[in-house]
């Protein structure tokens, strides 16, 4: 037997279940526990950019909204800087890039309000179009999905973006590109995700 | 830091979407294979989260919904590291935990299981790894719980834990199990896990150097998030 290589395993992935809300957000769970609950400010107040509304809903394969889905959402600001030490650019005061949020018990339908990220450079000094990364998890998903969205409005910077140029098989990059509109002066974009079936969204492995 | 890749995810031991005897997966997992991405700054980087964000009480389940006393239940230590395939760890990243009371019952709108609730415990905490990927919590025992799966299906006990690591990479929500608890080898939930090895590894250890005399028993349960090249992306990010 040759020698054993001696990397650690990496910890198993299990289903976040029913009731994710209790640790993940316990307010929506339906108690009060913690001064503050984390994920609800992505852009926080001083982030430069246009600001935007995401909105959506995750359907099963059956084309039933999930209810009880919990989804995490990164993005760089509108300059295309991630707010981490090991991206070199500067983000606004107060700028996450970072949150969290839960469909509703009843329609499925989620959404928050962020500011539309700059492009981000990639791998080879080729340059993404601007989009947001999304993690989700539920009850019935045992390793949490990946994908990301990206925007109508940005139609040439998509054409030559690397991520969705992977993607074989043309109309399926078209599952990942949200629907632009406006509402009392906000833009709104629609990016549904379909876990299974017609239309499938694209997932990453990352 | 570099701009380095993670170790591609091993999804041999991981739970496959498809899991037909955990009957939810069958119409929530995708029938397609999922797209390889190599890692660019959108999976190398992650949130950062800092002593601001939190609460000192929030890691003692025991103390942090106090309704005029404490909870009912095996009172335990839950402690251990978070560490990365290389076995460094991971330090001041996020620990989340959830979990049912003593007798089952979850805090939450839609659990109607007839446990009582018990008017003490919430069950949610959080924490920061320390400077060494070190967290601990303080908690209950959870009980085992019934579930509409098959007719007469119980998940063992356990403990839900959500992990973020520096990168979006790395996230990662798994269930910790306890040592010798007869229900985990007939859980489907379990048994979406097709490495047994993987499986033994979401059960924590009880720990009895780290117990409380005449106050708290021990669990030790260690957390590995993916790995990380020494080498840089192939490109400069920058391109030039």
């Amino acid at each position: 037997m040759p020698q054993k290589l001696d990397y650690l395993r990496e910890t198993a992935s299990q289903t976040a279940g029913p009731y994710v809300h209790i640790g993940l957000a316990p307010k929506d769970a339906g108690f009060e526990i913690y001064q503050q609950e984390l994920g609800k400010d992505i852009a926080g107040p001083n982030a430069a950019g246009e600001h935007i509304r995401v909105e959506g809903c995750v359907f099963d394969g059956m084309g039933s909204p999930v209810r009880d889905v919990l989804l995490e959402v990164w993005q760089a600001n509108a300059d295309g800087h991630y707010a981490h030490p090991e991206d070199g650019g500067p983000v606004e005061d107060g700028f996450r890039g970072w949150g969290r949020v839960i469909s509703d018990f009843e329609t499925g339908e989620w959404g928050f309000d962020t500011v539309k990220p700059g492009p981000v450079m990639g791998r080879g000094g080729r340059q993404m179009a601007p989009h947001l990364n999304f993690w989700i998890v539920s009850r019935g998903i045992n390793i949490g999905l990946n994908t990301r969205m990206y925007f109508t409005d940005e139609e040439s910077a998509n054409a030559t973006d690397p991520v969705l140029n992977l993607i074989e098989w043309e109309h399926r990059r078209a599952t990942l590109i949200a629907a632009r509109a406006m509402r009392e002066g906000i833009p709104v974009y629609r990016f549904d995700i379909r876990l299974q079936g017609d239309d499938e969204t694209v997932f990453f492995d990352i | 830091m570099k701009p380095a890749e993670y170790y591609q995810r091993d999804r041999t031991l991981h739970p496959p979407a498809y899991a037909p005897d955990y009957k939810t997966s069958v119409s929530r997992s995708p029938r397609l294979p999922l797209i390889s991405l190599q890692n660019s700054a959108s999976e190398i980087t992650g949130p950062v989260f800092g002593h601001r964000d939190i609460d000192p009480l929030d890691n003692d389940l025991v103390r942090n919904f106090p309704h005029g006393g404490d909870p009912v239940g095996e009172r335990i230590i839950l402690h251990g590291r978070v560490l990365d395939e290389n076995a460094r760890p991971v330090p001041k990243t996020l620990v989340e935990i959830w979990q049912a009371n003593a007798s089952g019952r979850y805090r939450h709108r839609k659990d109607t299981y007839l446990g009582a609730l018990d008017p003490n415990f919430g069950g949610c905490g959080r924490t920061l790894t320390d400077e060494n990927g070190y967290y601990f919590f303080r908690t209950i025992k959870p009980g085992a719980y019934p579930w509409r799966n098959w007719v007469n299906s119980w998940r063992p006990a356990h403990i839900h834990v959500s992990v973020f690591g520096a990168a979006f990479a790395q996230r990662l929500i798994t269930q910790l199990y306890f040592e010798g608890d007869p229900l985990i080898p007939h859980c489907p939930i379990v048994k979406t896990i097709p490495d047994p090895e993987a499986i033994e590894q979401l059960i924590a250890r009880l720990d009895l150097n780290a117990t409380i005399p005449l106050d708290a028993i021990a669990y030790k349960f260690d957390i590995v998030l993916r790995g990380r090249r020494s080498t840089l992306f192939e490109n400069r990010l920058e391109g030039n």
